[in-house]
C-alpha cells in the first residue's frame, strides 16, 4: 500500500453512472476525497447518495465510470475485497448481526485482520489464540472510544436505535480502515446523541487519522465537521466546495426548497 | 398414439402438481410462509370425501363439494390457531411448524377405524371409464383432472382480477402494512387464503384419488410440487401452473424413455437445473434487498 | 445470570467459563467414561445412539443453526458416510482411516450440494437440498455394484490393526471419542473468526460482505464441515445398525434431524445433545405409554407420528428456543430466585420484514 501524502486524493470517482432498469440513479458523478479530510455528500432524498456508497462498496456495479482508491481500481474487485483494501462502511438502515452480542459484532468487524484459516481455527492453535486476543484488544479500544462498555455482552436485537447506530460505527472502526463511509450517521438520533456523533467524527479524523466520507442531512452537523461538501440532486453533481459555499449555492437552495416562485405560493394569506 | 397417451397422463399428473403448487404459492404470496403440509391437506380432503361416502353413505356429487368446503374451514382454522401466533418468527421455524402439522395429520388419519391404515378406493362416478380420442384411448379420470384444473384456474383468475376480495389479497401480499392502512382486514384475509389453499388441495386430492387410491401416504406426492413451484418461480401463480405441468411432462417422458429410477428423481433434477440456469424460476422476479 | 468478573481477555476466549462449569462437565465426562460398567447392555446401546445422533445434530446445527442455511435433505450425508464406511470396512480398512475417508467424501458431496446456496437463499435453497436428498437416496439405491441397492448391505465391525472391535463397549468408546472430538472442533470453530463469519452470514449477508467475508467461500465451507460431521455420524450409524439400506436415509430421516435441531434449540451446541436425547427417548416413552391409551389410538401405526408432530408444533409455538432455551430459563429462575421476572427471555415481536421487492 502506497503511503498517500495528506491532502492527496485517496478516493477518486470519475464519470460514475449506474442505471437500474430505465432509471439513471447516478449520472456522471466525479469527485475526489482527499486523505485526512471529512467529505460529505448532501442532497434531497433520492439524490443517489447511498447509491454512490453502494457503488463504492461494490454492492452495485456501475454502468459507466471508475472508482480508484489509492491507486486500485475498485470496479474490478468483488464486494468482499473492499474491506481488505481499507474501506469500511455503515448502513443507512442498520445492518447489524441481530442474534449476536455487541462484542461479537465488533469482532466480526475485525475479520480481515484475522490472519488464520479454517484448520488453524478448528484446532485453536496458538496462532488463532493470538489472533483472537489481538481482535479482542482492538475491539476494546473502540469500545473505549465510543463508550460501549455497558453493552459489551448485550444482544443487538434488544438495543434501542440510538445505541445500534453507535455499534454500527464501532463495528466499522474495528476493521481499522483508512476510509470510513458513514451513511447518515445522525439519522434517528436526538440532539445529545448527535453531539456525541459530531465529537466522534472529529476524533476519528483527528486522533485516528481516518478519512471520512459521509452522507448526511443534518446541516448543522455537516457544517460543524465537514471540510468539503458535495451536493447532489437526481443523481447528478450540483455543487462542490466548503460547507458555507455549498449551502449558499442557488442550485442547492432550489433543490431543497424549490424555486422562489414556489415558495411564495405556499405562503398563507393573512387573515 | 402411445405418445399422445403419454402426453395426456403427463399433463394430468402435472395438473395435480400444479394444484398443490398453486396452494402453497397462494400462501407464500400472502404471508411469505411455506406450507409443507400441503400434501397432507390434499390427503385429508380425499379421506374426507371417502368417509362421507362410506360411513355416511352420501353420493359422490354431494360428498365431494362438502369435503372441499370442510377442508376450507379446516384451513381457516389452522391459520387462526396455529399460524397466526407465530407471525414474525423466522421462516425456518414456520416451515418446521407446518412439517409438524403434516406429521400430526398423517398420524391422526391412521387412527381412523377401518379406513385409516388401508389403501381405499374412492367411488367416483367416472371411474375406469375411457374415451376414444381419434385412436388414442384416454382415461376419463385424467381428462377430469385436466378439465377441473382449467376451470379452477379460470375461476381464480376471475376472482383475483374482478372481485374485491381478490384485489385485497393481492394488495396484502405485496405490502402488508399499506394494506392495513387502507382498511384491509389483513389477518382475516390470511385466514381466507389458507382456506382457499386448503380447498384447492382438497380438490387435488379428489382428482388424484382415482389414480393413486386414497391412503395415508398419498400426501408425499406433495413433495414433488415444491420443485414445481420453484421451477415456476415461487411467488407466481401462473408460474405454479406452468411449473407443475413441466414437472408432470418431464416425469412422464422420463418414465417412458429413461431407465428405471429416473422417473422418481426427474422432478428434482429439473429443479436443480433450473436453480443453476435461472435461480428465480421462470416467472419469479429478481429479489434483492435494498440497503 | 451469573456475573463473571473478567480481568483478562483469556476469560472471554476460554471454553470453560467458570469453576462451576468445569466441575459439572468433568463430572459428566467421568460418568460417560465409566458408562459400560454401570449402564448395562440396553442403556449402553441407547447411549451410543444418543452419541451418534448428537454428532449428526451438531453437523446440521453448524449449517442451519449457525450459518442459517436450512437443509431438508441432510440424511443424504448420513447415507454417504454410512455406505463409504460399510464399503471400506468390508475390505478391511482400519476404522480411523475409513471414517476419515467417509467424512472427506461426505464433505465433497456437501460442496456439490452447497453450490445452489451460492446463488439462492431461503426456501429455494431448502428445496434444492430436498432435491439433492432424493437424488442421493436414488443413487444409493441404483448403484448396486457398490451399495447392493435396495436389498441393503451388512456392515462389518470396526477394525484396527487386525483386531475386530465388534463389542458394544468398543463401539461406545469409539463413538464417545468421536463425539468429544467433534464437539471440541465445533466449539473451537464457533469461538474463532470462522464461526463468527458463519453467524455473520446468517444474520446479514450484505453486511458480512462489507466486513470482508467471502460469502461463497464460507457458505461452501459451512456445507463441507456440516456434511463431514454428519458423514462421521453416518459411519458410526452403519456400525451400530450392522445393516443399512437406502430407505433409512430418506426424507423421514432428514425431518428427524431437523426435529432434533428445533426441539434441542436452534443455534446452540447443547441443543444438538438435548435434541438427540429427545429423539432417542421419545419412542421409548411412546412404547411405555401405549398401554395406557385406548386401543384405537394406542395401536395405530401413526401414534409416533402424532406425538412427534405434536411435540414439534408445541415447541415451535411455545418454546422456540427449544429444550436448551427452556433449560436456560429454568437455570436463570433458580439463580435469580425470587427475582426472576417473567419477560426476561421474551423476544421482541418483530413484523416479518419482507425480503421480496415484487
Amino acid at each position: 500500500m502506497s503511503a498517500t501524502a495528506p491532502g492527496a486524493a485517496l478516493l477518486t470517482t470519475r464519470g460514475l453512472s449506474v442505471r437500474f432498469g430505465g432509471v439513471l440513479a447516478v449520472n456522471d458523478v466525479s469527485f475526489e476525497v482527499r486523505r485526512g479530510e471529512v467529505f460529505t455528500l448532501i442532497g434531497p432524498n433520492g439524490a443517489g447518495k447511498t447509491t454512490v456508497f453502494n457503488l463504492i462498496s461494490r454492492i452495485y456495479t456501475p454502468s459507466a465510470g471508475s472508482i480508484v482508491f489509492d491507486g486500485v481500481e475498485l470496479t474490478a474487485r468483488p464486494a468482499h475485497a473492499i474491506a481488505a483494501l481499507g474501506i469500511a462502511r455503515t448502513f443507512q438502515n442498520i445492518e447489524l448481526f441481530e442474534n449476536a452480542t455487541v462484542l461479537q459484532n465488533l469482532l466480526i468487524g475485525h475479520h480481515i485482520h484475522r490472519g488464520t484459516g479454517f484448520w488453524s481455527n478448528l484446532f485453536f492453535t496458538p496462532a488463532t489464540r493470538r489472533s483472537e486476543l489481538a481482535a479482542r484488544e482492538r475491539a476494546e479500544e473502540v469500545i473505549d472510544l465510543l463508550d460501549l462498555q455497558a453493552l459489551r455482552d448485550s444482544f443487538v436485537a434488544g438495543l434501542p436505535y440510538g445505541k445500534r447506530k453507535v455499534v454500527e460505527l464501532a463495528r466499522a472502526l474495528c476493521a481499522e480502515p483508512r476510509l470510513l463511509l458513514l451513511d447518515e450517521p445522525s439519522s434517528g438520533l436526538n440532539v445529545e446523541e448527535t453531539e456525541d456523533m459530531a465529537y466522534w467524527i472529529q476524533d476519528i479524523q483527528g486522533e485516528l487519522g481516518i478519512t471520512v466520507l459521509m452522507v448526511e442531512h443534518d446541516m448543522s452537523l455537516v457544517s460543524r465537521v465537514s471540510d468539503r461538501v458535495l451536493a447532489m440532486n437526481q443523481g447528478e453533481v450540483l455543487a462542490l466546495g466548503t460547507p458555507a459555499e455549498v449551502q449558499a449555492h442557488p442550485g442547492v437552495v432550489e433543490a431543497y426548497l424549490g424555486s422562489v416562485d414556489d415558495v411564495s405560493s405556499l405562503r398563507r394569506k393573512a387573515p | 398414439m402411445a405418445f399422445v397417451q403419454l402426453l395426456i397422463s403427463g399433463i394430468a399428473l402435472g395438473c395435480i402438481y400444479a394444484l398443490i403448487a398453486l396452494g402453497f404459492v397462494l400462501i407464500y404470496k400472502a404471508t411469505e410462509t411455506v406450507n409443507f403440509a400441503q400434501g397432507e391437506l390434499m390427503m385429508l380432503g380425499a379421506f374426507g370425501a371417502l368417509l362421507l361416502m362410506k360411513a355416511a353413505g352420501w353420493p359422490f356429487w354431494a360428498a365431494a363439494p362438502l369435503a372441499v368446503v370442510g377442508m376450507m374451514a379446516l384451513g381457516v382454522g389452522i391459520e387462526r390457531l396455529v399460524i397466526r401466533p407465530i407471525l414474525g418468527q423466522p421462516q425456518f421455524t414456520v416451515v418446521m411448524l407446518t412439517i409438524g402439522i403434516g406429521y400430526m395429520a398423517r398420524g391422526l388419519v391412521t387412527m381412523v377405524p377401518e379406513v385409516g391404515s388401508d389403501t381405499n378406493t374412492l367411488a367416483v362416478p367416472y371411474k375406469d371409464r375411457v374415451i376414444d380420442l381419434g385412436g388414442a384411448v384416454v382415461s376419463v379420470e385424467q381428462l377430469a383432472v385436466i378439465g377441473a384444473t382449467a376451470v379452477l384456474c379460470a375461476l381464480l383468475y376471475a376472482m383475483f382480477r374482478y372481485t374485491k376480495v381478490g384485489i385485497a389479497m393481492q394488495a396484502a401480499s405485496q405490502n402488508q402494512l399499506a394494506a392495513y392502512y387502507m382498511g384491509i382486514p389483513v389477518r382475516r384475509l390470511n385466514g381466507l387464503v389458507w382456506g382457499l389453499s386448503a380447498g384447492v388441495a382438497a380438490l387435488a386430492g379428489l382428482l388424484l384419488a382415482p389414480i393413486t387410491f386414497v391412503h395415508v401416504n398419498m400426501g408425499f406426492i406433495g413433495l414433488k410440487a415444491f420443485p414445481a413451484a420453484v421451477v415456476g418461480g415461487f411467488g407466481s401463480l401462473p408460474g405454479a401452473i406452468v411449473g407443475g405441468l413441466t414437472i408432470g411432462l418431464v416425469e412422464a417422458l422420463a418414465g417412458f424413455y429413461l431407465p428405471e429410477g429416473f422417473k422418481d428423481i426427474a422432478a428434482y433434477v429439473v429443479v436443480l437445473v433450473m436453480l443453476v440456469v435461472r435461480p428465480h424460476g421462470l416467472f419469479g422476479g429478481n429479489v434483492r434487498k435494498k440497503v | 445470570m451469573r456475573y463473571i468478573f473478567k480481568t483478562d481477555y483469556e476469560q472471554d476466549i476460554r471454553i470453560v467459563k467458570h469453576g462451576g462449569q468445569a466441575f459439572w462437565y468433568s463430572a459428566l465426562g467421568l460418568v460417560l467414561l465409566v458408562a459400560p460398567w454401570w449402564a448395562g447392555e440396553y442403556w449402553l446401546s441407547q447411549l451410543s445412539f444418543v452419541l451418534v445422533y448428537s454428532i449428526a445434530g451438531l453437523g446440521l446445527m453448524v449449517l442451519a443453526g449457525f450459518t442459517g442455511l436450512a437443509s431438508i435433505g441432510h440424511a443424504a450425508f448420513l447415507g454417504v458416510g454410512a455406505y463409504v464406511e460399510a464399503y471400506l470396512s468390508a475390505r478391511g480398512w482400519p476404522f480411523p482411516l475409513s471414517m476419515a475417508l467417509a467424512a472427506a467424501l461426505s464433505a465433497a458431496v456437501g460442496v456439490v450440494v452447497g453450490l445452489p446456496a451460492l446463488r439462492v437463499k431461503g426456501i429455494y435453497l431448502a428445496i434444492a437440498t430436498l432435491a439433492f436428498g432424493f437424488i442421493v437416496e436414488e443413487v444409493l439405491a441404483r448403484w448396486e455394484s457398490v451399495t447392493k441397492g435396495n436389498a441393503g448391505m451388512t456392515v462389518a465391525a470396526p477394525q484396527l490393526f487386525g483386531a475386530e472391535l465388534g463389542s458394544s463397549e468398543a463401539f461406545y468408546f469409539i463413538a464417545l471419542a468421536t463425539c468429544v472430538g467433534v464437539t471440541l472442533g465445533v466449539i473451537n470453530l464457533m469461538r474463532s473468526a470462522t464461526g463468527r463469519a458463519f453467524i455473520a452470514i446468517r444474520d446479514s449477508e450484505v453486511s458480512a460482505q462489507s466486513m470482508g467475508i467471502h460469502l461463497a467461500g464460507y457458505k461452501t465451507l459451512a456445507f463441507a464441515v456440516s456434511a463431514a460431521v454428519v458423514g462421521l455420524a453416518g459411519a458410526l450409524y452403519a456400525h451400530k445398525l450392522r445393516f443399512i439400506s437406502p430407505d433409512q436415509f430418506g426424507i423421514l430421516q432428514s425431518i428427524d434431524l431437523l426435529l432434533l435441531v428445533v426441539v434441542g434449540g436452534v443455534g446452540s451446541i447443547h441443543g444438538a445433545f438435548l435434541g438427540a436425547i429427545f429423539l432417542i427417548t421419545m419412542p421409548q416413552l411412546i412404547a411405555l405409554g401405549k398401554d395406557w391409551l385406548p386401543p384405537a389410538i394406542g395401536q395405530a401405526s401413526g401414534l409416533q407420528a402424532v406425538v412427534y408432530g405434536g411435540v414439534l408444533m408445541a415447541f415451535v409455538l411455545f418454546e422456540p428456543m427449544g429444550l436448551y432455551g427452556r433449560w436456560l430459563k429454568v437455570r436463570t429462575w433458580l439463580q435469580l430466585f425470587p427475582f426472576y421476572r417473567r419477560g426476561m427471555f421474551r423476544r421482541q415481536k418483530a413484523f416479518t420484514k419482507s425480503e421480496r421487492l415484487k
